[in-house]
Order: structure tokens, then C-alpha cells, then sequence
């Protein structure tokens, strides 16, 4: 299901790798229309990437009855992208942090911690159920690289 | 969108040429397996090249990361070669370039395992 506004576009989605791969997908095209460079482009896209793992599989755990919605702006001074699930919610505060030397050699847990790397804002909500999260990147910003 | 695996043997080694994608779902699980099935035949020095890896998210990371491990609690040696640039920069943001061992050239890397 698609609906446009002004230059907002949203998805809702079923909780699948499929639509982790369009959201994937929608993000470079609107970096790469925005005009961004392509080492942002690949910041924003993975970072939006991983936002929606964490929709479809922390979230939503694959759940057939569940979607994930995803919303993508082009304000002129921001890219705003909302990610959003129905699972049982996300408390940021709660994650182990993954660069602590007990964490580092752990499979999982490195998602939240690239999308804040990689977006200049992130704000998580508690849309009860589920989390949204908002990844704004500044247009005319330039890379920092880390 | 998939991630290409062959696999070839240096010396004792084996090195597994890695292309594509390492991401959640087919990617990663190609590698869990790649790896596991060395280690049931008992080949445990290997050498991923990852020459050819033009993307890798945190599950790719995390399967890396496994693969270091799982290879290591065995007793064996994984080594890392031919990183580009944006694996390297996401090693690096995650801290785990020092924890692997990182090889830029084929010859030298074989050369760096353990001889036993």
C-alpha cells in the first residue's frame, strides 16, 4: 500500500526481508535524488536498512499479522525517514553498548548503535504497541566520516 | 543481491572468496554453513577474502564476528583479506578491525598462519 503527500512517501509493509530490501532501496534513491554524495548514500541506505531489520525482526519477529511501516521525506534542509513496527517496543536505554570490550566479540547488537553512527539525529517513540523511529540526515552537511 | 562463495586451497589453507552481499538472511547464512562445513572436515585455517564484498550489514558483521569465534574455540585460525573501504570503515567504527586479523595481501596472509 502506497500513499503520497507533497514529497512524503510511506509504505506499509508485511515483516519480511523483502520489504527490508525496498526500504533498503527507497532510502539510496532518495539519498542519491537529494543530491548527497555516495559514501552518504551508503550511510543513510544502511542505516535505514537496519532500522527496518530491527522493525521486521526485533519488532515485528517475522510476525505474518504485523507490519512495518516506513515513511520518506525530503524536507529541502532534511532527509526524515520513519521507520516504524508493532512488536512489543524498544527501550534504547537497555541495549548493551556494543563497543564495550565484553560486547565486541558478540553476533548481534551493532544496529542501533550504525544508524546513530551513520544519521545526524535519531528519536526513538513508544507508539504502544511498537517503536518508531525517526533518522533525520542534514542536507548540505558535510560527511564526518565516523 | 546475493553473496557468491567459492573455494579453493593455498598451502593448507583454505581460502573462501566471498562476493556480493553479507547481509541478513541468505548472505550470512551462506557463511555460517561455508565455515561449519570446513570445520566438520577439519580444515580450520581459513582465509576469507572479501575482495569482492561490496556491502555487509550488522547481521554480516555479527556472522563474521561468529565465524571468528566458533573458528577459534575449535582451535583453528580466520583470518580476514582484501578488505574495501567500506567494510574496513565499518570495522573500524565497531572496533573490531584490531580484534581480527587483517591481511591486505594473499601471499603474506597464508605466510602468517600458524605452521603445526
Amino acid at each position: 500500500m502506497t500513499g503520497q503527500q507533497a514529497s512524503r512517501i510511506t509504505y506499509t509493509l508485511d515483516s519480511s526481508l523483502d520489504s527490508v530490501n525496498k526500504v533498503e532501496q527507497t532510502a539510496e534513491q532518495m539519498a542519491r535524488k537529494a543530491g548527497v554524495d555516495e559514501d552518504e548514500i551508503f550511510r543513510i541506505s544502511m542505516a535505514v536498512r537496519e532500522a527496518a531489520v530491527n522493525a521486521v525482526l526485533h519488532g515485528n519477529a517475522y510476525d505474518p499479522e504485523k507490519r512495518m511501516t516506513a515513511s520518506f521525506e525530503n524536507t529541502g534542509a532534511d532527509l526524515v525517514i520513519r521507520i516504524s513496527d508493532e512488536g512489543r517496543g524498544l527501550d534504547p536505554a537497555t541495549l548493551p553498548d556494543p563497543l564495550a570490550p565484553e560486547n565486541l566479540l558478540r553476533g548481534s547488537g551493532r544496529g542501533i548503535f550504525l544508524i546513530r553512527s551513520f544519521m545526524d539525529e535519531v528519536h526513538f517513540r513508544q507508539t504502544h504497541p511498537g517503536t518508531e523511529l525517526t533518522l533525520i540526515k542534514h542536507l548540505g552537511t558535510a560527511p564526518t566520516g565516523d | 543481491m546475493s553473496m557468491k562463495i567459492s573455494t579453493r586451497q593455498v598451502d593448507g589453507i583454505t581460502i573462501l572468496d566471498l562476493g556480493g552481499r553479507i547481509t541478513l538472511g541468505e548472505g550470512s547464512v551462506q557463511l555460517r554453513d561455508s565455515v561449519r562445513d570446513l570445520l566438520a572436515k577439519g580444515q580450520k585455517k581459513i582465509l576469507l577474502n572479501l575482495g569482492d564484498v561490496n556491502y555487509i550489514d550488522s547481521s554480516g558483521i555479527g556472522e563474521l564476528v561468529s565465524a571468528y569465534t566458533t573458528v577459534r574455540n575449535q582451535g583453528g585460525e580466520l583470518k580476514l583479506l582484501n578488505l574495501t573501504r567500506k567494510v574496513h570503515d565499518l570495522l573500524q567504527i565497531t572496533k573490531l578491525y584490531t580484534v581480527f586479523d587483517v591481511k591486505d595481501d594473499e601471499a603474506s596472509a597464508i605466510a602468517a598462519f600458524a605452521t603445526v
